[in-house]
């Protein structure tokens, strides 16, 4: 087998950090799924170097003010809403 | 009509009225439902979005409307674009007009059955890693993913922002041009695009004129052509084999274009071989990054208020995404995390730029790129969703262009037992024009 190996423990960890909540199939099922997959990308270990110039440039434009979004439209999909804010849960 | 109600093309049926007048006045338009519509809802093809209405058009919808064309819906697609078959989609999947037990390919797998079913005349898509061609080869009809860059991504939802591209579906390659015609150009509302497109006429270059075009073949994307009749030997297949009734149309769709004055000519593009890991590697880290967004505050499907925000977000993800976007999540996640970047998002970024130069200098020598546009036929509902490294890798052929930034071009190249086979025509850089004009000679 591979050497990335994948445990239950890794995917629950991983997916705290991505902030998905999975139940125990979901994570046993992942973890085998992940092995093989993760086993496949290894082969960009082996990738040769090549000298890449990005053509990457940045785009600027004058701070101006401009017409955006009114409240009432930019708080129209939220689920919860209060005095003109989003609603969200509590911080901890 | 009603084979379209049976195929499940649409998520959300409407009917939007351009202008009265402009070059697509009185054509019908499909649009991926990825794509935003200013008071017309856009899910995504996800639980997550179900009822999300945006209070802005994409560029690309404002462009429609002023052309004069009228949208008559919302296409069905893999959820945020996530797989090759719209099987991922909340919504159920959507059937492949030629056989209702197979599927239309995907993402954009809605787009290309309303064009196909005639129930729309054109559609837009969107394409990460083939989810335009790939639902145009399987249903038979044209499908352009332009160079990244040439069409405004303003409003379409991101979901691997460095990949993607909307393009056009539609009957014909001139049609397509048409549409492409319509929504290239630059937009300062999108920084990536550039100047190319702004005063195009793609729909005048599909004249079909092949004559003297050098047409390169790349023998690392004909493959395996020992697959067996039915194509289905699973080691083959999981090396991402083609199928031989498959190469059989496309070596007879190169034919024609031979007769017609094209040169053939082999070549290699050795990179290719690490382009369908490095793809899914940046893929899905964009993704970890673009999908942070829904935690069900601002728009989406609410965690609800028991517990602290990180349980609310975890709750809300979990209940509004599907196994596929999770599974891209949690890999991206993965990647990008500490001790494993270098190994696998930095190599896989490493690997983009090795292909980008091999298909540089295979430029040098060929005008046009040619291969099958997917190794295989259109798989039954429910084969490629228990395996999803094997669904990954029928996207070998398509994966490329997207790393490469690249133009390219689905058409139809003939059939095999009724099933649709598509090939495909890459082009350089904002080379447009060359694909549109070789493969008008087709379709």
């Amino acid at each position: 087998m591979s050497e990335t190996a994948v445990d239950p423990a890794e995917v629950r960890h991983v997916a705290g950090l991505a902030r998905v909540a999975l139940d125990e199939e979901s994570v046993e099922a992942f973890a085998a799924q992940f092995a093989e997959i993760l086993e496949y990308f290894e082969a960009l270990e082996e990738v040769p170097e090549t000298e890449a110039e990005p053509e990457l440039v940045n785009v600027m434009r004058p701070d101006e003010e401009r017409d955006c979004l009114s409240q009432e439209a930019a708080l129209a999909n939220a689920p919860e809403t209060e005095d003109g804010y989003f609603k969200g849960p509590r911080v901890s | 009509m009603s084979a379209d109600a049976d195929l499940n093309a649409f998520i959300t049926e409407a009917r939007i009225e351009g202008s009265e007048e402009g070059p697509l006045a009185g054509r019908t338009v499909a649009v991926k439902d990825n794509i935003s519509t200013e008071g017309v809802r856009t899910t995504c093809g996800s639980r997550m979005l179900e009822s999300y209405v945006p209070p802005y058009d994409a560029t690309v919808v404002s462009l429609l409307k002023a052309a004069g064309a009228t949208i008559v819906g919302k296409a069905n697609m893999d959820e945020f674009g996530m797989g090759t078959t719209t099987e991922t989609s909340a919504f159920g999947p959507t059937l492949n007009p030629n056989d209702p037990e197979r599927v239309a390919g995907g993402s954009s797998g809605g787009s290309a059955a309303a064009v196909a079913t005639g129930a729309a005349d054109l559609a837009l898509g969107s394409d990460t890693g083939g989810s335009i061609r790939c639902p145009a080869a399987f249903c038979g009809v044209v499908g352009i993913k332009p160079t990244y860059g040439l069409v405004s991504r303003y409003g379409l939802v991101a979901y691997a922002n460095s990949l993607e591209q909307i393009g056009p579906l539609a009957s014909t390659v001139a049609e397509a041009a048409e549409l492409l015609d319509v929504i290239a150009g630059p937009d300062e509302r999108d920084a990536t695009t550039r100047e190319a497109g702004a005063d195009s006429s793609y729909a005048a270059a599909a004249d079909g004129d092949v004559d003297g075009l050098t047409i390169g073949v790349p023998q690392e994307l004909i493959e395996g052509v020992d697959a067996g009749p039915d194509g289905s030997r699973s080691e083959d297949a999981a090396r991402g084999a083609v199928h031989a009734g498959v190469r059989e149309r496309f070596e007879g769709a190169l034919a024609e274009l031979e007769a017609r004055g094209a040169t053939l000519t082999e070549v290699s593009l050795p990179s290719l071989e690490y382009a369908v890991a490095a793809y899914y590697v940046i893929a899905m880290s964009e993704a970890s990054s673009n999908l942070a967004r829904y935690d069900g505050v601002r728009y989406g499907l609410p965690g609800g208020f028991e517990g602290n925000w990180n349980e609310t977000f975890a709750a809300a993800r979990e209940a509004g995404f599907g196994e596929e976007v999770k599974r891209r999540i949690l890999l991206g996640t993965y990647a990008l995390s500490a001790g494993y970047h270098e190994k696998y998002y930095s190599q896989a970024q490493e690997a983009r730029a090795y292909v980008e130069q091999d298909f540089d200098r295979a430029f040098e020598a060929v005008d046009v790129l040619a291969s099958p546009t997917m190794p295989v036929l259109p798989p039954k509902l429910g084969e490629s969703l228990a395996d999803p490294l094997r669904m990954y890798l029928i996207d070998a052929n398509t994966v490329p262009v997207n790393l490469a930034n690249l133009p390219a071009i689905s058409v139809p190249a003939g059939d095999v037992d009724g099933l649709p086979v598509g090939l495909q025509l890459v082009g350089p850089a904002f080379g447009e024009e060359t694909i549109i004009r070789a493969g008008s000679a087709l379709a």
